[in-house]
């Protein structure tokens, strides 16, 4: 896999994920619970701004002398007994990865849950080379079974049901109980016991490196991260170049964000600090440590107006408040990075050329603006991103350039102008229920088949204004 | 070579940001705000202890408050409360200061007790996987969210409060602090004054779960399924 998750057109998908009533209802209520949470922990504090105030600050520091932080980082990993890997591409990250795994002739790989790593296709290539790579996290190890991409950042099983996934574990692993989540979870945690014992390396992805100390911090809730870092003897981190921190004072900082903004706990169940190599006479831990730093277009981003989309700590608050999202949910936007902060940085990393609708997935409400822990201004940004598609890059999606050329023709000629907005509610009369256009006619079916299209007023803005005039002439000579 | 390929990927950033590489000089700057100090300011050791026990409800945790005469007695009636047979504990200098050795020795009696024994290496990890109950002292303990701070080392294994189905923490009262910012703040200022960071720090907030299965939160999916903190006065 890499950042985007396949080659269906971007009006099948939407088609897709609208008739999914299980999905969408799943969505809905996922972004409540958590916006909810997020919501309540905001207050409880009293003073979240100053929180998001200071979560912006140290992202914006640390981005701006980010050469100098991964130097100290790289420094710190090699004196703690670690390895350090540069890697400009997914190529050169993987084909390190699967060097080290062939040199240790490992048969099996354990992984926690990271975004990195599927974005460069890390499975894929380890599977090529002949090593069994398993899934540890939950949701993960669901979809790993069903060959199925995650559809949200921190719950990426959202989109499956329980039926859905006893019949995968049914299918896959001869399980032969209910459906209830604490059988299906039993089993897992059977199968995958198994799985981190015997496992010859760990790999896992990074919430933040501190760049004083070596440590990397991983932040979840089933405490399977701290298996993969535990057991297996051949540990490695990858992380996405930005994922840094000056200090263990900067990461509580973070890390608190994260996981009030993410699910509304104030810390989930395990954050785990690891600092390269385990020392004399430890037992669990690795005893031999590799860090894999990955830029694949990262940099390109440094340096222009959208440097801060590489603030985001991937908390997916803006997930949790998209009402684009809840509609069409993470499969829509063919990309591992769903929701507003996938429609800014997906077209960042991998070009406009295969993502240049998704900036257009968005209502433009501003609630993931509002909503995000270290203020990256993602509808102005999804706002640029549209100006660029448009003035330079000449690749406005098609159905909005027939609209507009329409639009530009109708509007540029006064007397068609001044007749169709004069009739346009008698026109549009058959369509309409309840003030609202339903599956319009023309080019206003794209549009209604997602949206909805107020139906034209009795009178036309311009009949209103001259009236409008004419009253305030009169009251002026009265 | 332990590191490799730095000096291009970081000049390449250097260069996007428009200028020459830093690989000295830079300083954190006085942030605007500081609102984490803020969380707790001021509250007593008691009132810390009152908000970890009603944190505890919300993580799924036991909480018990004790005495240090009392820790052997409060410890062995958690085990049996858990119906578990066998043990594995911390090789912890703290058990001998809290009456924990001499327990231990008794509760031997009658469970399958284990204190980690780094000569044996890996077989501490079989022997943990199979435990009913890990007990250890809790190195920082965050009032705010019902946390225990783990700094693991030779003789006190990650494995002994993930493995094992249940785990005990204990938590000495001055151990307890507002929140997660002091704790971040001793391991810097301790790295600072050139004492090495331990190899793995663990925040344990109450029992492993998770909410991949239709959003049900679900307790014990990787590590314990119970957890019970003891706080000793």
């Amino acid at each position: 896999m890499s950042v985007k998750i396949g080659d269906v057109s971007y009006k099948d998908r939407i088609d897709k994920g609208i008739e999914n009533d299980f999905m969408r209802q799943a969505v809905s209520s996922a972004q409540g619970r958590f916006r909810k949470g997020r919501l309540s922990q905001a207050e409880e504090l009293g003073n979240w701004e100053d929180w998001r105030q200071l979560g912006s600050e140290i992202r914006t520091h640390t981005l701006e002398n980010i050469d100098y932080y991964l130097y100290q980082l790289s420094e710190q990993v090699e004196k703690r007994g670690g390895n350090v890997f540069f890697a400009q591409t997914a190529e050169e990250a993987n084909e390190y990865i699967e060097n080290v795994v062939k040199k240790k002739q490992a048969k099996k790989v354990v992984k926690t849950k990271s975004m990195v790593t599927e974005e460069i296709g890390l499975n894929e290539a380890l599977e090529k080379s002949g090593a069994e790579v398993v899934e540890s996290d939950l949701g993960e190890w669901i979809l790993q079974l069903d060959e199925d991409p995650p559809s949200h950042i921190v719950t990426p099983a959202l989109h499956k049901n329980r039926q859905q996934i006893r019949e995968t574990f049914a299918d896959k692993r001869g399980y032969d109980k209910t459906d209830s989540p604490e059988e299906l979870a039993a089993f897992a945690r059977e199968q995958l016991r198994h799985d981190f014992l015997t496992a010859d390396v760990g790999i896992t992805g990074c919430n933040f490196a501190i760049a004083e100390s070596g440590a990397i911090t991983l932040v979840t809730n089933e405490g399977n991260a701290e298996m993969v870092t535990s057991l297996p003897d051949t540990q490695i981190t990858v992380m996405g170049m930005e994922r840094l921190v000056p200090t263990w004072e900067d990461m509580e900082v973070l890390v608190s964000l994260l996981t009030r903004a993410a699910v509304g706990q104030k810390l989930t169940s395990y954050i785990t600090a690891y600092t390269g190599t385990r020392l004399e006479e430890e037992i669990d831990g690795p005893n031999d440590y590799h860090l894999v730093i990955v830029d694949n277009g990262r940099s390109k981003i440094l340096g222009t107006e959208f440097q801060s989309a590489l603030h985001c700590i991937r908390c997916a608050a803006c997930i949790n408040v998209c009402p684009v999202y809840r509609h069409v949910g993470g499969h829509a936007y063919n990309s591992i990075y769903p929701g507003p902060i996938g429609a800014v940085l997906t077209p960042l990393l991998d070009g406009y050329d295969d993502h240049k609708e998704l900036p257009y997935a968005s209502s433009l409400c501003a609630a993931c603006t509002e909503a995000c822990p270290v203020k990256i201004p993602l509808h102005e940004q999804l706002i640029r991103h549209r100006e660029i598609i448009v003035e330079e890059e000449k690749k406005s999606p098609v159905s909005e350039k027939i609209m507009m050329k329409g639009f530009a023709q109708w509007a540029s000629n006064p007397a068609a102008y001044k007749l169709s907005t004069k009739v346009a509610r008698t026109a549009l009369k058959p369509w309409t229920k309840d003030e609202f256009v339903e599956n319009g006619p023309g080019p206003l079916k794209g549009w209604t088949d997602v949206r909805d299209f107020p139906a034209p007023g009795k009178q036309s803005f311009r009949a209103w204004w001259n009236e409008r005039a004419k009253g305030e002439k009169q009251n002026a000579n009265s | 070579m332990p590191i490799h390929n730095r000096d291009k990927f970081l000049s390449n950033l250097a260069a996007n940001l428009g200028r020459p590489r830093k690989i000295e000089g830079v300083e954190r700057p006085e942030y605007s705000v500081q609102p984490q100090y803020e969380v707790l300011q001021g509250a007593s050791q008691d009132e810390l202890i009152d908000v970890l026990e009603k944190h505890c409800e919300v993580i799924h945790t036991d909480f018990v408050r004790t005495s240090k005469q009392e820790l052997p007695n409060v410890v062995r009636q958690t085990i049996d409360r858990y119906e578990a047979k066998s043990i594995i504990v911390s090789n912890d200098k703290r058990n001998v200061e809290y009456g924990m050795d001499q327990a231990y020795n008794q509760y031997a009696e009658e469970l399958d007790m284990h204190i980690w024994d780094a000569s044996i290496g890996k077989e501490n990890q079989v022997i943990a996987e199979k435990a009913d109950v890990g007990i250890s002292f809790s190195d920082i303990t965050l009032a705010e969210s019902g946390t225990v701070t783990l700094k693991n080392d030779k003789n006190n294994g990650r494995s002994i409060s993930l493995m094992p189905k249940s785990y005990i923490a204990i938590i000495p009262k001055e151990t307890i602090v507002p929140r997660m910012t002091q704790a971040a703040k001793q391991i810097h200022d301790d790295h600072v004054n050139g004492i090495e960071t331990p190899s793995s720090v663990c925040f344990v907030t109450g029992p492993s779960n998770s909410a991949d299965i239709e959003m049900n939160l679900i307790v014990g999916v990787h590590g314990p399924v119970n957890v019970t903190y003891i706080v000793v006065d």
